[in-house]
């Protein structure tokens, strides 16, 4: 009853949103506001439709109706409610469903918004919102139904179908397999929205842009609507990434938060495009220019958050066969093929009309600096792409299966992102238009001269390697100069207004959000450099077998096996718990927990680390094997992690960071800049941006 | 000499020259027996290979039961004292190539290690024809910080230039 309710909501959605793009086209090319208006409310009817469907499932989740498949993949009856609940997304089928509520509530709170200065972008964003959503919604009815129940033919057999087989009867199960035990986390439960929120939020400035371009309105209105939307899609690819990286790192129990796994790329491409976007987009509303460039890249980043949402899920990137045997496979390429050709197509159409409007005038200009920013970005998203999709191309091409693994990316990626982090520091720093090596080296002697106090410190605390000191200096470096910068306006504010510290940088900050939220976004990524320095280039481990009362070491610290408890939980886990002192110079500092569940629905087990962390470091214990009978030997693995926790601590900066940018100001009205007047304002400090 | 003390020593003698060579049997076979190498050892292979069914997972860190024993099999080649080159072979020989961390670099595996560099070139490259087209020219006078008279501080050009930007920032809402 309520499958075919929720089935039923599901078909009309999808002819809803059909009907809103005819209209939206017909609108818009009749110039008729009656048709867009209509497309308009077609489009916020997707949300309430897209609700109930979401509704419906978790109805069906929270009662335990096993005989949809989907509820007897993802729930068992002992798991509690907020676990079935959020068990929409944990399997392919929900989380398509979860992703087009998402993309109706963004579309539908965009066509809410004034229109009052671009009206003719309406019908397009409509269009493009709409396209993105038939075709998930399409995906749902056709291909990843999650209404589909167990079946009993005539025959005996079993079938899986939406509506009952004539003769049929139902068929359920006693109770579901539940969800895999890696999912059942809070970080798990938040991350996936997080992650979600933000590849839809990035539809929002790609149907813009391709507005932009059917309309032929061609000046950065599109980037300007757009700015905090994309500031927002960000914030959640990041949050979505921060949270999945301490997931990985609380719940994998391998001692790392990041694996280069397929699955973590996918969501990492979006957000290295879009990143690249935020700066790109900056040079066309100060200069005027890269504005094709800014084209290909929202373009780009679309196709690559269409990309993350299949590959998250669907895992038929693991092999050929996979692939060709999975129906969504072969539909996602073709829809993200189709997409990007149209778009390329709509983007060479207006190619003319897109030059750039300025000039470059300084290698040493903060749009030359960009344009470096772009390439290193775009470098580390290429090795990223190929190297996702190499092990596909060669088991295509030789039959030979490869793995690409983390030390092609590191060995690729590393020297691109160090020499981003320098970038980051030296960017700022640099004017519009034009920069010279004397303005900029009088913005940054001071600090270079003071981070070079950093190695120094480095080897005291006994450092030795020299990659270590390049990159602690780097960090350091960075660091001191967004500081400065902070210092100077501050220090300028207290001079000239007589303001105290705190007033001055809050009225500093208030003035231009955007720029200070940059900078802070600035010093979170050095923070979260540090944890991976610690972790990349200083982490150490061990691994043993001890009886009770046995002690291993890992550099200072030790840790005893005090007893190991097995018990079964009323949710269907059986627990093998130790319990381990550790002393660090021999002075104690108290007792760990490290465990291990196996759940017997699923059948599978989950290791969870027992974890001491401070800033200084993480004491990362794992309970790898037991004697279960006599319980007199037990198999930890420990890890040492130096700094990690700067990197989590660094993901609460640069999020803080983002709010502060996207934090909403009064539009002003709108001032059009000729080009002739978007010249440079000054020489040697930068401009606000 | 007595007959009987003749024999002894004789017997003596043979005993110890018995024993001795005993133990040096003994000693000799025990270092030619390696010691079980420890967990640390056995790991330290492991993570350079991944796991043959499971999807990239490095075989150290890899919980399932298959990798359990493919890792008592790497004990095992250790303490036959086989390097970790010849078990790196063994397994590329039994499961092919993928339980390497990367790609072999032969053949068409060429491709992944050639291809991101090229496209970075081509990144340089088109960012040099855009630097090229660059027209080099000194920078205008500043613009004239837009602040009512009065409030300007000559003594505090940074402050002045930070507020004019500012202000220009409003203007333009950035």
């Amino acid at each position: 009853m309520v499958s075919n309710f929720g089935f039923g909501a599901l078909v009309i959605t999808l002819i809803v949103s059909i009907y809103g793009i005819i209209a939206a086209v017909y609108g818009a090319r009749k110039n008729s506001l009656a048709w867009v208006e209509s497309a308009r409310k077609a489009m916020l009817l997707t949300f309430p439709l897209i609700s109930l469907v979401a509704l419906s499932i978790i109805y069906l989740l929270v009662t335990g109706d096993y005989q949809v498949q989907y509820v007897y993949n993802v729930t068992s009856s002992t798991m509690p409610i907020y676990l079935k609940v959020t068990a929409l997304w944990g399997g392919q089928a929900g989380s398509l469903i979860f992703w087009s509520l998402l993309l109706s509530a963004f579309a539908s709170a965009v066509t809410l918004r004034k229109w009052d200065r671009d009206r003719e972008f309406l019908p397009w964003v409509i269009v493009v919102a709409l396209v993105t959503l038939v075709f998930f919604v399409g995906m749902s009815i056709f291909f990843e139904n999650p209404f589909v129940r167990f079946w009993q033919t005539a025959g005996g057999a079993e079938a899986v179908a939406m509506f009952k087989p004539v003769g049929a009867t139902n068929l359920t199960p006693f109770d579901g397999r539940g969800l895999n035990p890696l999912l059942r986390h809070p970080g798990m439960i938040i991350h996936p929205p997080m992650l979600y929120l933000g590849f839809v939020s990035f539809v929002i400035p790609f149907a813009f842009a391709i507005a932009a371009l059917v309309t032929g309105r061609t000046d950065d209105r599109w980037i300007r609507v757009t700015r905090r939307w994309t500031l927002v899609a960000w914030l959640f690819l990041s949050l979505g990434l921060v949270l999945g990286s301490r997931w990985a790192y609380d719940v994998l129990g391998w001692g790392g938060y990041w694996a280069w796994d397929p699955v973590e790329i996918a969501a990492f491409m979006p957000f290295l495009s879009g990143t690249a976007f935020l700066h790109s987009v900056m040079i066309q509303e100060k200069r005027g220019l890269f504005k094709r460039w800014n084209m290909v890249l929202i373009i780009l980043t679309y196709s690559l958050v269409i990309f993350g949402t299949f590959l998250t899920r669907s895992g038929v990137l693991s092999s050929v066969h996979a692939f060709s045997q999975s129906a969504i496979g072969p539909l996602f390429f073709g829809y993200i093929g189709i997409t990007f050709a149209i778009s390329l197509a709509l983007l060479l159409q207006r190619w003319n009309a897109l030059r750039s409007e300025g000039e470059m005038h300084s290698m040493l200009s903060r749009e030359a600096l960009f344009l470096l920013n772009n390439l290193l970005f775009m470098g580390i998203l290429v090795v990223c792409f190929w190297g996702v999709l190499f092990p596909l191309i060669s088991e295509l091409f030789t039959g030979q299966k490869v793995t690409v693994g983390p030390p092609f990316y590191e060995r690729s990626t590393g020297p691109l992102f160090a020499a981003l982090l320098l970038l980051m520091g030296v960017a700022p720093l640099s004017a519009w238009g034009h920069s010279t090596v004397k303005t900029l080296g009088k913005a940054m002697w001071k600090p270079f001269i003071a981070s070079l106090i950093v190695p120094v410190i480095a080897y005291v605390l006994g450092v030795r390697a020299p990659m270590a000191f390049v990159a602690f200096w780097l960090c350091g470096f960075v660091a001191l100069i967004t500081l400065y910068e902070y210092y100077r306006g501050v220090a300028a504010r207290h001079r000239k207004n007589g303001e105290n510290v705190f007033a001055a940088l809050w009225n500093l900050m208030g003035r231009n959000r955007r720029r200070y939220g940059g900078y802070i976004i600035h010093l979170g990524v050095v923070l979260m450099a540090l944890g991976i320095i610690g972790i990349e280039m200083f982490q150490t481990e061990t691994q043993g077998t001890i009886p009770p009362g046995g002690q291993m070491s890992l550099g200072s610290y030790t840790i005893s096996f005090d007893k190991l408890d097995i018990f079964d939980t009323a949710d269907g886990r059986n627990v093998a718990r130790a319990v381990v002192s550790v002393e660090r110079d021999g002075k104690p500092l108290g007792q760990l927990f490290p465990r291990r569940d196996y759940y017997y629905d699923s059948q599978q087990p989950m290791t969870i680390p027992g974890v001491r962390s401070t800033m200084e470091d993480d004491l990362y214990v794992l309970l790898v094997d037991w004697e279960p009978i006599s319980s007199t030997g037990v198999t930890f693995k420990v890890y040492h992690n130096p700094l990690v926790n700067w990197l989590w601590l660094g993901g609460f900066v640069f999020i803080f960071g983002t709010l502060v940018a996207a934090w909403p100001e009064k539009e002003p009205e709108p001032v059009r800049v000729p080009a002739v007047n978007r010249k440079m304002t000054s020489s040697g400090v930068q401009s606000a941006d | 000499m007595d007959l009987t003390l003749k024999k002894h020593i004789t017997l003596t003698l043979i005993a110890l020259f018995a024993g001795l060579l005993l133990a040096g049997l003994f000693f000799t076979l025990v270092q030619a027996q390696s010691p079980t190498p420890t967990d640390n050892e056995v790991n330290a292979v492991a993570k350079q290979l991944y796991c043959p069914v499971c999807e990239n997972i490095s075989l150290d860190v890899c919980p399932t039961t298959a990798c359990a024993q493919w890792r008592a099999l790497i004990r095992a080649q250790l303490a036959e004292g086989k390097t970790v080159d010849e078990i790196k072979e063994y397994f590329v020989a039994n499961y092919g190539d993928r339980v390497l961390a990367t790609p072999p670099t032969r053949g068409f595996n060429w491709l992944v290690y050639i291809l991101p560099p090229l496209f970075f070139l081509g990144g340089v490259y088109m960012v040099y024809r855009v630097l090229s087209t660059m027209k080099y020219k000194k920078p205008d006078q500043p613009a004239q910080p837009p602040v009512e008279p009065g409030e300007a501080d000559q003594a505090d050009p940074y402050f002045a230039r930070v507020e004019a930007e500012l202000e220009q920032h409003r203007k333009n809402g950035e």
